[in-house]
């Protein structure tokens, strides 16, 4: 036993634990819960939240006097990494009204992946325009149904003007392999990001 | 408990379990996990029902905000009032959320998150 690290009082005391999140973004039936439970090392679970049926003002009765409520439910995995690090991935919730709970959800995120139905290319528009209006780096990843019409990225690029910048890849939310590389491609673009904040220059290409 | 008639309405009920309060003594990050030991766990059967099955959740698994909500079945602002009185009452564990601020930090645990989506 190396009793430079013993602790009798071990058992009671525990290590810090990190937390991290990425957000699975998107309009409603795009594939956000099939993605997360494609990767989660848990059943999605849900958590509810209570707002008003305005959708305004969460959670607090004193603010909202006497206004109809309405529970909004948003679903997360969880993959436990190590002994001391923990990702979540948060789904919002399908209607895209209850903007303040993707307030919530993002904050403090990793990054977010918007995630396209590409037979529904329009949904995406106010998803798409949330996350060009937040700091928070984000990938778009086409979500191809069976069936849907086959775009080119490039067209679904320009049909949706997605900035250059902004990584744009296909994926199958059924496939455990597919949503592994949309995630590693959120990261990999917060730390391109995190770098270029930082004046380091971006790779050319 | 019978819930009290509130002028505030309906959604005024699922907060009877907080007796009415509705701001969380800290506010908690959705990811940020808590855990709790056997011994705080055995001190939490004190505090009261629900607190009690949030310190159980918690024991011996480190669980975030938003899982204990899901497992306890409570909307996310009642669990977070909850969760929060149980850490300043020393019965569970906070641990911090991802570090926000600073490169070095950020790029590390970027770093970490990468690699163990890489192993998967
Ligand atoms: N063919 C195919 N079907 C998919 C794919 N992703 C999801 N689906 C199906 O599409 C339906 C909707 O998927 P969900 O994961 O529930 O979508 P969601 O975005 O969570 O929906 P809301 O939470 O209601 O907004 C389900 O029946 C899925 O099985 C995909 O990549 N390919
Ligand atoms: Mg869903």
């Amino acid at each position: 036993m190396d009793f430079a690290n013993y602790d009798p009082a071990g058992a009671n005391r525990s290590r810090e634990i990190i937390s991290a999140k990425i957000v699975i973004a998107g309009g409603f039936g795009v594939g956000k819960t099939t993605l997360v439970g494609a990767i989660s090392e848990i059943q999605p679970l849900t958590t509810e939240a209570l707002m008003t049926a305005a959708g305004v003002g969460i959670d607090d009765p004193s603010k909202v006097p006497g206004k109809e409520t309405t529970t909004v439910a948003m679903d997360f995995g969880r993959i436990t990494m190590a002994d001391d690090l923990i990702l979540y991935l948060f789904g919002t919730p399908g209607q895209t009204r209850f903007w303040f709970m993707w307030d919530e959800i993002i904050r403090g995120a990793v990054g977010a992946a918007v995630l396209v139905d590409t037979r529904r290319i329009t949904d995406a528009f106010a998803p798409l325009d949330y996350f060009e209006n937040r700091n928070l780096p984000y990938v778009v990843a086409l979500n191809r149904f069976d069936g849907a019409p086959e775009y080119e990225p490039g067209e679904v690029r320009e049909a949706l003007a997605i900035p250059a910048d902004v990584p744009l890849v296909m994926c199958d939310a059924r496939q455990r392999d597919s949503v592994k590389q949309v995630l590693v491609t959120v990261v990999e673009h917060a730390m391109l990001r995190l770098q270029a904040e930082h004046g380091f220059a971006a790779p050319v290409g | 408990m019978e819930p009290r008639r509130d002028p505030r309405g309906a959604l005024v009920r699922p907060y009877a379990v907080t007796r009415g309060r509705t701001e969380p003594l800290q506010n908690i990050a959705l990811e940020a996990v808590l855990s709790c030991t056997a011994t705080q766990c055995a001190e939490a059967r004190f505090a009261g029902h629900d607190k009690y099955r949030i310190a159980t959740v918690c024991e011996g698994r480190a669980q975030s905000l938003a899982e204990i909500a899901a497992y306890t079945r409570m909307p996310l602002g009642v669990t977070r009032v909850l969760v929060a009185d149980l850490v300043a009452e020393g019965l569970l564990t906070l641990h911090t959320a991802a570090p926000a601020t600073g490169f070095a930090a950020r790029m590390n645990l970027l770093g970490r998150v990468l690699s163990g989506l890489r192993e998967l």
